[in-house]
This record gives C-alpha cells, structure tokens and sequence, in this order.
C-alpha cells in the first residue's frame, strides 16, 4: 500500500509539474463548456433584423415594436425601398429583413387581412430557420391579440405547443452533457495512454519492470489520480453550467455523480488499452485522439441525432461508449430519469470497462517484449 | 564463495540477428564483473536477460539460485539496475526520486543511507534541483544511488559512466570498489577500456559472443607478442603504410600513437626507410607495454580470421 501512494504520489507530481497536462486537464473542459454553450449557441439571441416598412401605421409599429423587444431580435437598420434588401442582407449583419406591405394597418382593419414578408439570409441555414420561426411565432401570438380584443367571444382553436424537458429549446442543455461526456473520455484515455507511454519512451518502465511493482500497482498508480482530477472535472463541469446556464439537474445527483465514475473508469481502461497497443507517445495520442474524439463527437448523437444517421452508422455507433454515456447523462440531467430507465446503458458501460481492463492486464508486459 | 549468476548458452535473437550467441560465464559474490566491448555488442541485451526482463531463446540463467522465468517477482526484489540510458524522472527533484524509488522497493532514505552516503553526498546540494537540469555525471550519481537504496543482493550498470566526465568517472569507480564491503555483487558493463582495470574479472564481448573471461590481468597477459607504439603526427597515413608492410601482422590506432605488431616479434629491418618511401618521415618508434585492448583487438582479428 505504501508503494502504491508513494507511486501515486509520484504521479500528481508529474501533472502538477507539467502546464501542458493541467490545461488539458482543466483548461479544455473549460473552455470547451463556453464556447459550445455561447458561441456555438443554437439560439437566436440578438439577430439582427432590418425593418422595412412601407405602410408606417399604427399597427406595423405595434408589432415590429413586439418584435424587436422580444430580446431574440435587434434592429440593424430601417430600410426604406426593396432596393436596400439585398444590400444589407450582402453585408452579414442582418439575418433578415421583416417588410411590411403599404397599408398594412388599414388593409388589416378593413380586410381583416394583410400581408408580411420575412426575407431571410439562406445562407446560413440554421440561423434563416430558427429566425423565421421565431417571427412567425411572434407575429402569430400578435395575430391571436389583435383577433381576441377585437372578436371577444369568437370561438377558436389555438394550438399551443410545449416543449418537455427543455422548454426554452435551449441548445446548452444539449451541450453540456455533449460535452462532458467527449471531455471525459478525452481526457481519461488520452491522459493515461501518454503517461504510461511516456515511461516506455523515456526508459523508466524499464526500471519500473525490474522493482518489485506489481502491474496491477503501476497500472492502478497512473490511473488514479487521472480518476479524481477527471472527477473533480465533472463536479467543475456540472457546477459551471448550473452557474453559468442556470441548468440544473433533474435527476438524482447522486446517481449522475456514480455513473460519470463508471464512465471515467471506462475511459481509464480504454486509455490502458491504447497504451498497452502503442510505444510512443505520439501513436497514444493519434489512437486516442482519432479513435476516440471524432467518433465521440460523429457518433455518439452528441450533435447528429444517431436516428437520422444511415444504420450502417447505427450499428458502428454500438460499440462506442461515449453513445451509451449521452444517453444516461442526459436521461438524469434533462429528463430527471431513474437508474430504472437507464439500467440497460450502465450494464453495457460496466462490461466495456470489465472487457477493456481485462485485455489491458493480460496484455500488459511484466518484459520488455 | 557462492555464484551469484550462473549463465550456460544464453541465446538471444532478434529477427534475423543474433544479438547473443552461446554465452556462458558466471559471477561471484561481492566481485564487479565487467563486460567489455564496443557498442552493439550484445551487452545491453546480456543485462536485460540478467535483470528478467528479457528471455533468452535458449540457454539457462540463474541469478541469485532464482530462475529469472518463473522467479523473476523473488529476483526483481533483490536486483538494482541502471539501465544505459538516463532513466530517473527528469521533472521530479534529486531528492524525489530518490524517495520514490525507495518507497517502491519499501524502504525508506534514510534506512539504506550508508550504502549511497558516499555518492549521494556529492549531489545532495542539489537535492533540490530538478533531475532533467544535472550534468551528466550528477545525473549518473543519482541513478547509481537510486539503484542502489534498496540494498541490492547483485547490482547491474549498463554504461553507468558513458558521457561522463574523467573525474565523476574516477569517484564512480571508488564507489563501487566500496560496495564490495556490503556483499553487493556488481556487473558493469562499459566501453571503455581503461575502467576494465578497476574490474575483479572482465569478458570480452563482441558481436554477441564471448571473446575472453578472466581477471584483466590475465587478460592483458594473454597477449604475447612485442607491441610497439609509433607515433607520426599523420596518423592515418602511417597506419596505411604500415598494413602495407608485409612483416605486419597488426597496426590499430592508440590514442595519439599507433599499436603495431611484427613477424617474429622484431622490427623489421630498415622501417624507416620503408616509411619513408611510404611519406612517413616523422615516424618515432618505441617498444610498449601491452593493455588489454590489444588483446581485445587481437582477439577481434583472430575470430575474424576464423570466420572469414
């Protein structure tokens, strides 16, 4: 037991002592938790809008008033012919243009009926959508204003669409356990392969060999305090986006807390693994990172739903911890679900990291070959 | 006295070369066995097989009366080695690796403290300081101290003074002439010729096989012929006027000079005149004491001749 901690001990040191390793260790997950949740927002949040508006009533400055305060939009500029359109769409910061027709108001009062147009920039695709719905549903919620104060007791039928768990849509709730889940595994096995490669590449796994360690010391020695800092990386992570995004979390934390452990440890063995099939530093790192980030980021429905996938993808994705983890991750954070409903995903993550640790002892070398 | 390793036809190869072939020898207690020869040799693979972790093809090994295949956990426990390169953390202190390599055999720093006191005592100013910033000898100091903290039954230095200055290289050797006192067995290995002196017995080896095993005496006795130095300030020329000469039998390059051996163990009669024709006009000629590479060299040429 002492040589353990004296070994772990030796371990910390080596982390400690090395900047490169502390900013992956915590930097990254830091930085990685920002910019998915504020600059690859998928929310529309001050969009600029240009308003061109031929009729300049009453009413069209009701509702553009409407919708500029709605917070999701801001006014880039007040256009004055359809000649402006395509100008300030050309120059980027407008993401659309809202115009509305001469004698928008009178038609309106007269007619019962009257026309607007979103003219939308398609070239970013995502942003164009999100940006007519969100008017549409602005300009609809008008629609049910203006219609109530003016037919108090017409019967209508208004569908009212609810969004569960997430209600907002916000994208960082998404995101975050997206996050955590590629972070983690990033994290642990990279860490763990370079560190026990790094002993082979520098010739102290030879002395380690010849010392009365046992493998299962070394191997337990380098992976433990990877296991806590990856640990305490979770509890970083978790408190940042409840502080940040005000995202809390449904389910048990208790619960989240035990499973984020199973999938450390996971990783950990996986990170073993690699380490016991690569000598140097530099395969460790090319196996972790093209073996493990692309297809934790492509495969695991962290950003493409695995539904919509070809099944080819389906099937491949099977095999990829990381999907497993996404889906209890975001069962307990989103959804508050129990161990009941996530019971299938744990048992499959018990027996990869049972698998995985079994292959990493047995393939570990007590000889130099 | 007990045989500490008891070695008869190691085999070793990899792919298609043989880096080891038919080697036997065996070490007593308390006595540094050293292994000479050049790089390439065979000697870091010999030490890999003594230290269990490599395995021979053929051939059986005893280190200790332990079998280093099925016993190598008992072995490990009583081996200290140093390995050929700088192994120790370079990003952990002097001090620190000393305790971490003490703490992994399950002793303590101070427990060993006389065994390492000597060497120990010549980098503990810099205790400190940070493994990777020593110089070389510095470095070599610690290693040898870190192999050495567990009190080890045999201990095994691979190169322990390669790119080492002359004096660490001195104090190096006066530490392990010391360790004699405490039972340690020591087998070294080394290129360089001057330390085989400093070992009890030495073996020549080259090209995986064993040339010669015996005290460096006995060794450098072995060579029986007159050996004279020459000395030119072209060196390169003279060796090539000298295997030129049909009365040579060797002509080897010797620090500033050159060691050269005749037929019938005389000078040939009119060599400066034959240098002379050669372009050699600076030649001094003295009779020398033989050392032991030019038995080694010599045995080198007679295993060559054999083979070719």
């Amino acid at each position: 037991m002492k040589r353990f901690l004296g070994f772990v001990k030796k371990e910390f040191r080596h982390i400690f002592r090395d900047y490169r390793t502390l900013f992956i260790l915590f930097g990254i997950p830091v930085a990685e938790i920002l910019i998915f949740g504020y600059a690859i927002s998928m929310d529309i949040k001050n969009a600029g809008v240009a308003i061109l508006d031929l009729s300049h009533d009453e009413v069209t400055e009701k509702l553009s008033g409407k919708i500029l305060s709605s917070g999701f939009f801001k006014k880039s500029a007040d256009l004055l012919s359809y000649d402006e359109i395509d100008q300030v769409l050309k120059k980027g910061k407008t993401k659309a243009v809202i115009v509305f027709e001469e004698g928008f108001g009178k038609r309106l009062i007269r007619e019962g009926k009257a026309s607007l147009s979103i003219i939308a920039d398609g070239s970013e695709p995502n942003t164009a959508t999100l940006v007519t719905n969100y008017t549409t549903a602005i300009v609809n919620d008008f629609n049910i204003e203006i219609a109530g104060s003016a037919l108090n007791n017409a019967l209508k039928i208004v569908p009212e669409v609810r969004m569960f768990y997430n209600p907002e849509l916000k994208s960082y709730s998404m995101f975050v356990p997206g996050v955590i889940t590629l972070i983690l595994i990033l994290v642990s096995a990279l860490m763990t392969s370079v560190t026990i490669t790094r002993e082979k590449e520098f010739g102290t796994m030879e002395v380690l060999l010849v010392s009365p360690l046992k493998p299962v010391q070394i191997i337990l020695g380098k992976v433990t305090p990877y296991f806590i800092l990856s640990f305490i990386n979770v509890l970083v992570i978790l408190a940042m986006s409840w502080l940040v995004f005000g995202l809390p979390v449904k389910g048990s934390i208790i619960l989240l807390l035990a499973e984020s452990m199973l999938y450390i440890l996971m990783s950990l063995s996986l990170g073993i693994l690699i380490s016991t099939v690569s000598s140097t530093m530099q395969q460790a790192i090319f196996i972790s990172l093209v073996g493990l980030m692309l297809p934790t980021i492509l495969l695991s429905g962290f950003i493409f739903p695995i539904e919509n996938m070809p099944k080819v993808y389906d099937y491949l994705s099977l095999i990829m911890p990381p999907r497993y983890f996404i889906t209890i991750i975001k069962g307990i954070m989103i959804k508050g679900t129990g161990l009941l409903y996530i019971w299938k995903e744990t048992f499959v993550l018990i027996l990869m990291t049972t698998v995985f640790i079994g292959i990493s002892v047995r393939k570990f070398k007590v000889r130099l070959e | 006295m007990s045989v500490v390793v008891q070695a008869s036809g190691l085999s070793k190869k990899f792919g298609q070369t043989a880096a080891l072939e038919d080697i036997s020898f065996s070490v007593n207690e308390s006595e540094i066995f050293g292994f000479i020869g050049p790089d390439g040799a065979g000697k870091t693979t010999l030490f890999r097989i003594i230290t269990t972790l490599l395995l021979p093809d053929s051939g059986e090994i005893k280190v200790l009366g332990l079998d280093g295949t099925r016993n190598f956990k008992e072995l490990r426990m009583e081996i200290g080695y140093m390995p050929g390169r700088f192994s120790l953390y370079q990003d952990l202190s002097v001090e620190e690796n000393l305790e971490f390599y003490a703490t992994v055999f399950g002793t303590t720093i101070e427990e060993n403290y006389y065994l390492i006191k000597d060497i120990y005592s010549h980098i503990e100013p810099f205790k400190k300081r940070l493994a990777g910033k020593l110089s070389g000898g510095m470095k070599q100091k610690l290693a040898l101290s870190c192999a050495l903290i567990h009190k080890p039954k045999l201990l095994v230095l691979d190169e322990p003074t390669t790119g080492v200055d002359a004096v660490s290289r001195s104090e190096f050797w006066d530490m392990l002439s010391r360790l004699r006192e405490y039972n340690i067995t020591v087998i070294v290995s080394t290129p360089y010729m001057d330390e085989a002196m400093r070992c009890d017995r030495i073996a020549l080896i080259q090209n995986g096989k064993l040339l010669a095993v015996d005290t460096p005496t006995v060794v450098k006795n072995e060579f029986r012929r007159k050996l004279f130095s020459i000395r030119s300030a072209e060196k390169h020329k003279l060796i090539i006027a000298l295997r030129s000469l049909d009365e040579t039998i060797s002509s080897f390059p010797f620090g500033e000079s050159v060691h050269v051996t005749f037929k019938n163990d005389r000078l040939p009669d009119n060599l400066d005149l034959s240098l002379r024709e050669r372009g050699i006009s600076d030649a001094s000629i003295t009779e020398t004491e033989s050392g032991i590479e030019d038995r080694f060299l010599e045995l080198i040429q007679t295993t060559e001749h054999q083979t070719a």
